[in-house]
């Protein structure tokens, strides 16, 4: 290559670098406004459902009560994906609240910086955190300090029962161990005469609607990282005992492919169709919502809450469950981050407003206070989540660098699992373990 | 012999000297009249090709989340892909098997069809238009209808197959029967390749069908001396199109997936795209996964990079191959 090319193609490159790193960076916000001055923010949220929605819009009506100078634009029925690109690309149609409906990303979008710190608000403002939300929401509304999100709002998952079903079996309360739970699952899975399921006891299997693997291993208590932040489920009995668990409960019930097979006769999660709705699955796991919904779809059954079954040997554990939540945060693009931050503050901390917004969309509420109001529904079978979101055995998934990155590998190990696909599973946990450090690493800088 | 060359010289050489500005304007003229012709397609090609391609390069040496500054790391983003993503192996198994089967199948279905209702005497329109609609048909809503038909549980073909006493497959819901279902998928919307092909079977001269039955040629004999010569190059344009639109299949797999999975998937959730067991999972999606889900830039813009790189080896090999395929006067 003649020198004057080399230079002229080096010049390029430099130059094409140049310009490539100038085009990788998004706008920066800005938390120099006043809060008090007149401003319009925008608020994007998950929530489509018209009671729902509803809701989130009363909120905001006594929000611009209290705050005149602020008015809300809010954006509903808004995925992460949509959120994640917004912010990513900034500009003038970005939101300045953010709201979504995974703790799983919660870590991405402390460790990229794509949700703000919101410790130096909460410190202005006077606000305690220790002193307004349980540690478990605390914890997996933050990434190794970064306090980048707040609980708007929990999910309890626990168990949903077929009363009629119990009573039709002889079984006189909802199973408290592993042990009940596979002997009653089996005593009321019915056949049709051609041998096909005509109602299963409990569909284990992870590919229904709230099964997946982290939400049923709660009931284990485990612990995925070490105090290095390595993956450690092979080194953890209990990872073997889930499996083995899953597997029996699917074995009672005339095995995977049968199961899998009546899985595919369901219909939609949210529809009056769902498995449990329409009796074809006698025991359920779900979150506190399914009430609500069981209420307005008229269940033709009497059902009951419950939590989820325990291990044998955690058997004082009982009354657990998996806790998740909605997290609602400050985009880092915002220009009116004070004001911004009045309002997650409000939707978040206010004791009135968390209760009355989780008694619309029966969620269980997120902060000490809210939990304890009388105020809140008084229903017995949303009070079961409550209790399980007061339990302090209940867990929740632990933040990481890349989302749920882990969770996705934990989830297709699970699948192999489930339809025994993997005969060693010593060896398939520590390739997992492996797989979520590699995932990991790469997605540090 | 100088004092004879010496008067001359100047002469020599000053007329040169006096064209060369002008022959020099002649030619930067003639060159931005190219420039400026050429220009719609650079403008084009540096915009939509060009820089992406760069970029892609360039960050695919990078750590980049898409928020903070990327940082250089070497080659580590390619060794992740090549060594550590055990998902790369399965989706580009998937993709490979789709450009190979799919393309395939396509071309001979849509030959077949439109071989089909150019014979056709009477109710031409109709049949044209019986195979055409379902190409109108979106794709996702073409997708979700397919997932319902052939639903194992459910769905109205296996109860079908099952009345006959057919032992029904799980289609979308078994590995083994997922990417032949896509297929299936694919050659029910194959009425863009039925009427290429129709055009082109309709082009070719009576005269050399009427000159070949004289010399006594059966249909096979026909199609193999008279029609196959005169479609060839539009088999390789389809092959071709084929082959670069199966490189990025993405849609369809994704939400055949997605249902048959029937995993709800609400606002925060994440579509793991694969099911069942990465059957269905293609090149295309898993660079949406790293890139727009886990914003694993550098590792989606490698993937890219094999992407584009076994498009060009295949289309290069099949323009070759095309060369030969062609007639001399071609």
């Amino acid at each position: 290559m003649r020198p004057r090319m080399r230079i002229c193609l080096s010049a390029a490159l430099a130059g094409a670098g140049l310009i490539l790193s100038g085009c990788a960076n998004p706008s920066v916000g800005s938390d120099r406004d006043d809060p008090t001055q007149p401003v319009t923010l925008k608020f994007w949220h998950g929530w489509s459902n018209t009671a729902e929605v509803k809701a989130i819009d009363d909120s905001i009506a006594r929000f611009e009560k209290l705050h005149p100078n602020i008015t809300v634009k809010t954006v509903d029925n808004v995925s992460d994906a949509t959120v994640n690109q917004a912010l990513r690309a900034g500009g003038d149609d970005a939101p300045d609240v953010v709201s979504s409906f995974t703790t799983n990303n919660v870590g991405q979008y402390c460790s990229s910086g794509m949700w703000v710190n919101l410790d130096p608000f909460m410190k202005k403002t006077g606000l305690v955190k220790e002193k307004v939300f349980p540690k478990t929401f605390r914890e997996y509304t933050s990434y190794q300090g970064n306090q980048c999100a707040l609980p708007l709002l929990a999910d309890s998952y626990g168990l949903y029962y077929n009363k009629d079903a119990f009573r039709e079996a002889g079984i006189e309360r909802p199973p408290r161990t592993m042990s009940e739970f596979k002997r009653d699952a089996a005593k009321l899975t019915k056949r049709k005469p051609d041998g096909s399921l005509e109602r299963a006891g409990f569909v284990p299997n992870f590919r229904l609607y709230q099964n997946s693997p982290d939400r049923l291993f709660a009931q284990w208590g485990p612990k995925y990282f070490d105090s290095e932040g390595k993956a450690r489920l092979s080194k953890d009995p209990r990872s073997k005992q889930f499996f083995a668990t899953q597997r029996e409960l699917i074995a009672a019930q005339g095995g995977y492919a049968a199961l899998e097979k009546f899985r595919t006769t369901f219909g939609d999660e949210m529809s009056s169709q769902s498995s449990f709705m329409t009796q074809k699955a006698a025991m359920h796991l779900d979150g506190e919502w399914r009430g609500l919904m069981l209420e307005e779809g008229k269940a033709k059954f009497d059902w009951g809450t419950a939590p989820l079954p325990v291990p044998d040997d955690q058997a004082d554990t009982y009354g657990r469950g998996f806790l998740t939540g909605t997290v609602a945060g400050i985009a880092h693009s915002s220009k009116h981050q004070n004001a911004a931050w009045e309002l997650v503050k409000f939707l978040t901390t206010d004791t009135d407003q968390v209760v009355r917004f989780a008694n619309a969309i029966h969620n269980v509420p997120s902060t000490f206070a809210a939990l304890k109001s009388p105020k809140l529904d008084a229903d017995p079978a949303f009070r079961t989540f409550i209790d399980i979101a007061r339990n302090p055995h209940s867990t929740a998934l632990p933040p990481s660098v890349n989302g749920g990155q882990y969770v996705v590998s934990l989830q297709d190990f699970s699948y192999d699992v489930e339809a025994g696909k993997v005969p060693d599973l010593d060896r398939g946990l520590r390739e997992l373990d492996a797989q979520i450090d590699t995932d990991n690493l790469q997605s540090v800088n | 012999m100088s004092l004879v060359e010496s008067p001359e010289r100047p002469a020599a050489t000053a007329a040169p000297l006096r064209k060369a500005p002008a022959l020099r304007r002649k030619h930067t003229r003639q060159r931005l009249r190219t420039l400026g012709f050429l220009s719609p397609w650079l403008v084009g090609f540096s915009v939509f090709f060009g820089y992406p391609l760069i970029a892609t390069v360039y960050f695919s040496f990078m750590h980049y989340n898409q928020i903070q500054q990327p940082s250089f790391v070497g080659l580590r983003n390619w060794k992740y892909v090549f060594t550590q993503m055990p998902l790369f192996g399965p989706a580009l198994w998937n993709t490979l098997w789709l450009v190979v089967v799919m393309v395939a199948l396509r071309v001979i279905f849509g030959l077949g069809i439109g071989l089909l209702v150019t014979k056709v005497k009477s109710g031409v329109g109709l049949f044209r238009t019986a195979f055409y609609l379902p190409y109108l048909a979106p794709p996702v809503a073409a997708t979700v209808a397919f997932v319902f038909l052939l639903n194992p549980g459910t769905g109205p073909v296996n109860g079908l197959l099952e009345a006959v006493g057919i032992p029904a497959p799980g289609w979308f819901n078994d590995a083994a029967w997922a990417k032949p279902s896509l297929v299936l998928l694919s050659l029910w919307g194959i009425g863009d390749l039925m009427v290429i092909f129709m055009a082109a079977l309709l082009d070719v001269p009576k005269e050399q069908y009427e000159a070949a039955e004289l010399d006594g040629a059966g249909a096979w004999a026909k199609f193999r001396y008279v029609t196959w010569p005169s479609i060839t190059p539009i088999v390789m344009f389809a092959v071709v199109t084929g082959v670069v639109q199966t490189m990025q299949y993405y849609t369809q797999a994704l939400v055949a997936g997605k249902l048959a999975s029937g995993v709800n998937i609400g606002p925060g959730s994440v579509i793991q795209p694969g099911y069942p067991e990465h059957s269905t999972l293609t090149v295309p999606q898993l660079v949406y996964s790293l890139g727009f889900q886990n914003f694993n830039t550098g590792a989606a813009c490698v993937l890219s990079l094999v992407l584009f790189v076994i498009a060009m080896a295949v289309t290069t090999l099949l323009m070759r191959k095309r060369a030969g395929l062609l007639p001399a006067e071609d």
